[in-house]
């Protein structure tokens, strides 16, 4: 590992280190889950995107951290973010300043993202959102009722 | 009672307050005379939208609608309107709500019930969507037995058949785990076993899981039979090993209590024999019967008043 991401993760003043001036910073991230999360969030590559695979973290060992420049998670985004990497942090950059810190949590429901592994689901036969509840690491489909493991799920995502 | 739903989708939506409340009124509706019941509903019109045919649940509910009052329209087999024009069901909802004070439908999509409840504004009661959910069923089944045995709590029943697929079995299952002290046996074949996601579900009830049927017969109140069909199976020799298994004849329960019932869904092809119809044992008419009273009760409850 190069000494310049080492110092990244010592650097406790991220706002100094950001190589973003608008944009997201996701930190924290299991590590090797960044390039699943990239293109889960059908980036465009547009902007400019920096990830940094598998560098030490001292709170968990090893992670995973992400920049965007020029982009702000909606709704949707952060939802599918809570699915797969629960713990992490997203942060809103401006200016080069971190302006807001958020933590990444599970979401209890979800609207329009996970698709449904039921072929015969109202929702894989007309043009209709999803709608997942989650709880004890399964989702339930709001319509079918069909029940799918983290594993599916997050499969279904991409 | 407090009722507090505004339509009938999932027994999942159903807590064991509402499911008495069905069957206190449904009990209610057996005792009315025929005059008193039919101005329940008087001046209203339910939509019977089948956009899957299913001859048994059909004549049932429009038989409820029109005992008490109502009058029916709607389709038996909506194959041939509008869904082959390509309506999407919103749209299909959308348009019925505006003629009728309720809608009962059953279709092949599963979710659509819930999707239907969505847009309308006028109760939807489900009849059936695709695998997923029957409530009437099980709650008619719920109330065959609190007839039969007085109470649904302290239940011995034993599920006998395909309980893989079958979601009969899978509803009330769920259901009884709403209730006190009831106990379950599953008497399938390895192949159509309960699923494990509806057995880690089950944390209220006893369970006993086995693959012999004889064994069991003198300890439980009720055998609830249900077909192993056919197309289940990989091969016609895995199929004809186990479709004898689970053939209930007077030999089968020569053991059970007196007071042991047995109970199907219907329609039933060979596995409860014929002799077994004229005992006391067969409650699978009787049971068939009550759907009219609990749709009743339910059309009564979702209808009843409203504007
Ligand atoms: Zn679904």
């Amino acid at each position: 590992m190069s000494n310049a991401m080492k110092e990244y993760d010592k650097e406790k003043d991220v706002v100094r280190l950001n190589p973003i001036s608008n944009g997201t910073v996701i930190d924290h991230l299991p590590p090797a889950t960044g390039p699943t999360i990239i293109r889960m969030l059908k980036l465009s590559c547009k902007e400019p995107i920096m990830m940094a695979v598998n560098i030490d973290s001292k709170k968990k060992g090893k992670k995973d951290l992400i920049f965007i420049e020029g982009k702000e998670l909606n709704e949707k985004e952060v939802q599918k973010l809570g699915l797969i990497a629960q713990g992490s942090t997203w942060n809103i950059v401006k200016g080069k300043r971190v302006v807001s810190k958020n933590k990444i949590e599970m979401p209890k429901e979800t609207t329009g993202i996970i698709v449904c592994s039921n072929p015969k689901c109202i929702t894989n036969n007309e043009t209709l959102e999803t709608k997942f509840t989650i709880a004890n690491n399964m989702g339930k489909c709001h319509y079918c009722e069909r029940e799918m493991n983290m594993k599916d799920i997050i499969k279904s995502l991409e | 009672m407090k009722w507090n739903l505004k339509d009938i989708i999932s027994i999942n939506d159903f807590s064991r307050e509402d499911i008495e409340c069905v069957l206190f009124n449904a009990k209610k509706m057996k005792s009315l005379s025929r005059e008193k019941k039919s101005k329940i509903l008087k001046n209203k019109v339910v939509a019977s939208l089948f956009f899957e045919p299913s001859t048994r649940t059909r004549l049932s509910f429009e038989t409820a609608i029109q005992n008490l009052g109502a009058r029916v329209v709607g389709f038996a087999d909506g194959g041939v309107s509008s869904q082959k024009k390509g309506e999407t069901l919103s749209d299909s909802i959308s348009t019925v709500e505006n003629y009728v004070d309720g809608i009962v439908m059953r279709h092949p999509i599963e979710g659509a019930a819930r999707r239907a409840s969505e847009v309308s504004l006028v109760p939807i009661i489900n009849g059936g969507d695709g695998a997923n959910q029957h409530p009437t069923q099980t709650l008619l089944d719920l109330f065959t037995i609190k007839e039969e045995f007085n109470s649904i709590d302290g239940i011995k029943i034993a599920l006998v058949g395909d309980l893989k697929y079958g979601r009969t079995v899978h509803s009330l299952a769920l259901a009884l785990n709403k209730f006190k002290k009831c106990k379950i046996f599953f008497v399938a074949p390895e192949q159509l076993k309960m699923p494990q996601e509806i057995m880690e579900k089950l944390t209220n009830v006893k369970v006993v899981e086995t693959e012999n049927l004889e064994e069991i017969v003198p300890k439980v109140d009720i055998i609830y039979s249900t077909r192993i069909q056919k197309e289940r199976f990989p091969d016609e020799i895995e199929y004809n090993k186990v479709k004898d298994a689970y053939v209930i004849t007077p030999n089968t329960i020569k053991d059970a209590k007196s007071s042991m019932r047995i109970m199907h869904p219907l329609p039933r092809v060979n596995e409860l024999s014929q002799e077994l119809d004229g005992t006391k044992h067969a409650l699978y008419f009787k049971q068939a019967g009550n759907g009219i009273p609990v749709r009743e009760a339910l059309l009564k409850l979702l209808l009843e008043g409203k504007k």
